[in-house]
């Protein structure tokens, strides 16, 4: 084994000293993941709301479609939008592949059932609850949507870190979709993977510490928004 | 409400439209393999071109077998890989417009210290490997349809081997890269053919030694070809070629040649 | 404040009211008029149908045959606004207090000022002045049911309906919510609340409608149905036997 501590100390000095390299990485994640996750709640969150409030034919099928996308493996959606932007795939002639909008876009076509199916949890129990009282108010069911989605805030944005927590810490989609190219398209996971490759184990552990670092950090909010809504609710049950 | 989301919909968009617009500048994609990038050597030879053409060239490190299938379907501008069949079969099939020699490498075979089958120090790499079958000697292969997989079967056809039988016994196939490979290597006390460059660029060598060198059968090719614009019409055709004649021009063949790494010259350029 | 004359005006009849689940009848009523003054209570044992009668008139079920009138006329959105409803368990927004109120207020169009200045009147009315700021969700169980009667309140009903809002609550809690309740009557709006606790119906009730399986058993002043019940079944019920 090489010496690992020494490596250690040199990884983490680069991190503290906000090695611009380093910086560029973390930087490029966060956008990435971020702008992912923005554009997933503008498609789940609808999707999700109508998919709970909403009575029309097939809306079970889409329920369960929606939990079981959930589990999406991040390559195989990675494999499907290398095939859609390839210059050889339908999309092609838009020239995305190999850009960090291409990984956007993978990471939003792995985020959004996330959200979706959460946001359909969220706002169906929430209705459960609202229904009567929103009807006796004279509200029609439209008019409750931005109802629940407004009192349901708290656990919507529990989705919202779910599902960027996913994108963050994902791997498989992007290194496809974005080819890890130096400097355009080279992230946490995919530089993570890659020094793993080249034996540099110490310093593809430092950059999961600074991951972890992010995940905990997620967790905790998530964690802790769930409790403050959840003490918010029970004193008077208490 | 819809409005909102409308509105919504529009600042996401222009966020990233205004990202995208910023990165819009001349660049070429370059599909190549992990020996190339991983080695150090296109860190070291890239800056120059790019400096003194303006072009950025964005390299994809994949497996060979990998970057070929990219390139046929149009993505990537040019093709930089080690794999002579199968880079001569991509020209022939009207995929990339020609096949230039760039520079060779070597590879080695790698193995514990303990050095179980005793071939230590050999140059003769078929016999070698014929000793590793017979002692059952655990292999790390790539088994990636990668250029060094390639010449990996290679030598055990040559050596009279059937490693489809052994494969999950002694004969392990990872089926990813060199460095993944050469971890696992390193992990389990087993032996690997790596190409030169990448095993001394390789920082997580343990107990792993050179076993076999310098036999000629272990010349490793490397070739760079434009690929066909008349196949994909997106291809930067003026800018790869650009590429590719300073890459095997003098300048790109001298940057080359002075790339070294513990003292080292890992790439032998040898275009004609 | 608004002059609530008129209210005991307000006159609801059903007729020919059924609700059928399955093979079971869950409400069964040929006619029923509520147009005498005071506070109606509706009694019953369990699954008798009181709260399903009461979400009949509010309009929230549609019944399987029969019809519901107010005035005269059959139920309608605009009589339907102008119905308000509180329920077993309050039904409070996750927001503030104040914005319970605000809610319905800013519904019905009122400037900011104004609606500052009612939430404030209600608040004080109902006993919680001070507390628009704390979360609706932290109130006691007896603060909550009190302001989602304050709500109920604030669209300015000429009908209040009631389902069993003081079952959960202490003695205290239930006072306080019953002053509320006999308030609003007596400035005019007609209450119709579920109960099944007799000593309740007792205290707040003119006109009392008993329910034995999901039909009427009597219907009539407090007094008589108190005093003189003819139907067998409610007058164990009335003298505290365990119907079920």
């Amino acid at each position: 084994m090489q010496n690992f501590a020494q490596e250690m100390q040199t990884a983490f000095a680069l991190i503290l000293t906000g090695d611009s390299e380093l910086l560029g990485i973390v930087g490029l994640s966060l956008w990435v993941s971020l702008l992912a996750v923005l554009f997933a709640a503008l498609i789940g969150m609808p999707l999700g709301a109508a998919l709970a409030v909403g009575r029309f034919p097939g809306r079970r099928a889409l329920v369960v479609l929606v939990n079981a996308l959930m589990g999406l493996p991040p390559v195989v959606v990675g494999l499907l939008v290398y095939l859609m932007l390839s210059r050889s795939g339908p999309l092609g002639v838009l020239q995305l592949l190999y850009t960090p909008t291409a990984m956007i876009i993978a990471q939003v076509a792995l985020v959004t059932p996330i959200i979706a199916a959460l946001t359909r949890q969220v706002i169906e129990m929430l209705d459960a609850e609202y229904a009567e009282q929103m009807r006796s108010l004279g509200l029609s069911r439209l008019a409750t949507v931005p109802v629940l989605l407004w009192d349901g805030r708290v656990a919507l944005l529990t989705a919202l870190l779910a599902g960027f927590g996913r994108a963050i810490a994902e791997v498989g989609a992007v290194i496809i979709v974005g080819g890890n190219i130096n400097h355009v398209t080279r992230v946490m996971t995919t530089t993570i993977a890659l020094e793993t490759s080249k034996g540099n184990l110490a310093l593809a552990l430092a950059l999961g510490t600074v991951l972890i670092a992010i995940a905990v950090t997620v967790n905790a909010m998530v964690s802790l928004l769930g409790q403050q809504s959840e003490a918010q609710d029970e004193v008077r049950h208490a | 409400m819809f409005e909102t989301w409308i509105k919504a919909c529009a600042v996401a968009l222009a966020i990233v439209g205004a990202g995208t617009a910023l990165a819009a500048e001349e660049f070429i994609v370059v599909q190549s393999t992990t020996s190339t990038q991983n080695s150090g050597l296109l860190d070291h030879i890239l800056p120059a071109f790019e400096a003194e053409s303006g072009i950025e060239v964005r390299v994809v490190a994949v497996g060979t077998g990998q970057a070929i299938k990219n390139a046929t379907n149009g993505d990537g501008d040019v093709l930089l890989v080690h794999a002579k069949a199968a880079e001569e079969k991509f020209v022939a099939e009207g995929w990339g417009v020609q096949r230039f020699d760039v520079m060779y490498n070597d590879f080695v075979l790698v193995g514990p210290a303990a050095d179980q089958a005793g071939i230590k120090g050999g140059a003769d790499v078929v016999a070698a490997m014929t000793v590793i079958a017979k002692a059952q000697a655990p292999f790390a292969s790539r088994g990636d349809d990668s250029g060094t997989h390639k010449a990996e079967l290679r030598h055990w056809t040559s050596a009279g081997v059937d490693v489809a039988a052994a494969s999950g016994g002694w004969y392990r196939e990872t089926g990813s890269g060199m460095g993944a490979t050469l971890n696992l290597a390193a992990g389990m006390g087993a032996y690997a053919l790596t190409d030169r460059a990448t095993w001394i660029a390789f920082a997580n060598k343990g107990d792993l030694e050179i076993m076999v060198e310098g036999d000629t059968r272990l010349f490793n090719q490397y070739g760079v070809i434009l690929v066909n614009p008349e196949k994909h019409p997106g291809v930067k055709a003026i800018a790869g070629q650009r590429f590719i004649d300073w890459l095997i021009g003098p300048e790109g063949q001298a940057a080359i040649a002075s790339y070294t790494l513990d003292g080292q010259q890992l790439f032998f350029p040898n275009a004609r | 404040m608004r002059d609530f004359c008129g209210g005991h005006g307000v006159l609801i009849e059903a007729t020919g009211l059924r609700l059928v689940r399955g093979d079971k009848l869950l409400l069964d009523i040929a006619h029923l008029r509520l147009g005498g003054p005071g506070p109606t209570v509706i009694l019953g044992p369990n699954g008798a149908g009181k709260s399903l009668l009461l979400r009949c008139l509010h309009g929230l079920i549609r019944a399987d045959a029969g019809q519901v009138f107010q005035d005269g006329l059959p139920l309608n959105k605009a009589q339907r606004m102008r119905q308000a409803m509180v329920f077993q368990r309050p039904v409070l927004l996750r927001r503030s207090v104040a914005a319970n109120l605000d809610f319905v207020l800013r519904r019905r169009g009122l400037s900011r000022s104004a609606r500052r200045e009612r939430i404030a009147d209600l608040l004080a009315t109902g006993g919680l002045s001070g507390r628009e700021r704390q979360w609706a969700r932290s109130l006691s169980g007896g603060e909550a049911q009190r302001l989602a009667i304050l709500r109920a309140l604030a669209t300015e009903p000429d009908v209040l309906f009631l389902d069993e809002p003081t079952s959960a609550l202490d003695p205290g809690a239930t006072q306080a919510i019953e002053a509320l309740v006999m308030r609003a009557s007596a400035q005019g709006v007609r209450i119709v609340m579920v109960t099944h606790d007799i000593g309740q119906a007792r205290r707040l009730a003119r006109d009392v409608v008993v329910m034995i399986g999901g039909q009427v058993a009597e219907h009539g002043d407090v007094e008589r149905v108190f005093g003189d019940a003819t139907h067998g079944t409610v007058r164990r019920f009335l003298a505290g036997d365990l119907i079920f």
